[in-house]
């Protein structure tokens, strides 16, 4: 089995799971918020995917941090992933069932990077204005990057709308 | 006989016609005819036969030797222009050693001045070869320490423009930027 088929597995599973479940609106939001976590902390990323470290203690790992944060199909979910030793490939597996979900609702995914937590009006707004700008019903996923500095980064499917203070910089220090 | 004996005859056969003998003769100085006769006579038979018998000799003991003596003439004389060609080719060959020696003297001298010309026109070249590269690598290392320079600057400035703007970016200007975002994108 190719890697790509062992990642559309094991998200089709989860989603699955969590639609059983009843959860899917929260489960993927949270795997969503975990898996961008994972991408931007190197410490996390190599405790989870290091294969000397016992799974046991990786799931622990897991149920440490998620624990009480998350919901318990959430925790379950990615223990079993990072007990499975497929730790590695965990935020490509969470993007496509997240991508399932969204599209099981009809909606395109919105990923939204901003230096600073929105409010649930501003999602909302933006949530309207991306679908206006785009034609697409959107299913925002918002995530909080202080990289951006300020403003918004804004990406659904291959269009990405940059609004961001970091690119004007890196624009300026091009100039410069 | 004596001195004295002998000159007595004569100058009694001088004044007298008498002989130291005591013989008189007709004449004090011309001798009898029949004296005269068979001298002569003898004479021409003498001269007749030197005549016929020692003539060819003679003739030919002289062609002989003048036939040597011509010989010996024409060797010298082969000899002397022998002598005179070889002189001639002496010289000539002097000549020619003197043309030679002239003409590698030329052909070296020619061959010096070459190389000296050609490593004289290769140790120009060579020159201004390292002066353009001395030149374009002074060049190179002036652009690259202004580029440096100029990155260096850059790199500060960005550096400081990131630090100021995230310290300006109060939760009221962050509110504004993504209430600005919505707008745009709400109005595309």
């Amino acid at each position: 089995m190719s890697n790509d088929a062992r990642i559309e597995g094991y998200a089709r599973a989860l989603f699955e799971i969590a639609r059983a479940e009843g959860t899917i609106d929260e489960v993927e939001d949270e795997l969503f918020r975990f898996s961008r976590n994972l991408e931007s902390s190197d410490s996390l990323r190599s405790a989870l995917t290091d294969e000397k470290i016992p799974a046991a203690r990786r799931q622990a790992i897991v149920e440490d941090l998620l624990g009480g944060k998350a919901t318990t199909t959430t925790v379950q979910l990615v223990s079993m992933v990072v007990g499975a030793g497929r730790g590695r490939d965990l935020p490509a597996i969470i993007n496509k069932l997240v991508q399932r979900a969204s599209t099981s609702k009809g909606l395109e995914v919105a990923e939204v990077r901003s230096a600073v937590p929105l409010t649930d009006d501003q999602q909302s707004r933006l949530a309207a204005a991306l679908a206006n700008a785009t034609g697409k019903q959107v299913n925002l996923k918002v995530v909080v990057d202080p990289s951006v500095l300020g403003g918004i980064v804004a990406t659904v499917g291959d269009t990405v709308i940059d609004g961001s203070v970091r690119t004007r910089l890196d624009h300026l220090k091009a100039r410069l | 006989m004596s001195v004295a004996r002998i000159a007595a005859g004569i100058i009694l056969d001088a004044e007298f016609g008498v002989d130291d003998k005591g013989v008189v003769s007709h004449h004090w100085l011309l001798p009898e005819p029949a004296e005269i006769i068979y001298g002569g006579a003898a004479a021409v038979i003498i001269f007749g036969l030197l005549y016929w018998k020692a003539m060819p000799a003679a003739k030919k003991a002289l062609a002989a030797r003048t036939e040597r003596i011509q010989k010996e003439l024409d060797a010298s004389a082969a000899a002397e222009s022998s002598a005179k060609a070889e002189a001639a080719q002496i010289r000539q060959a002097k000549g020619d050693i003197e043309g030679e020696r002239a003409r590698l003297l030329a052909e070296a001298d020619a061959d010096a001045a070459q190389v000296l010309a050609e490593g004289r026109a290769r140790l120009e070249d060579e020159v201004a070869e390292l002066e353009a590269r001395a030149e374009s690598e002074i060049a190179q290392l002036a652009s690259r320490s202004g580029s440096e320079l100029r990155s260096h600057i850059s790199v500060l400035s960005s550096e400081a423009t990131e630090a100021l703007v995230a310290r300006e970016l109060d939760a009221a200007t962050q509110d504004a930027l993504i209430e600005n975002f919505i707008a745009k994108v709400g109005a595309a």
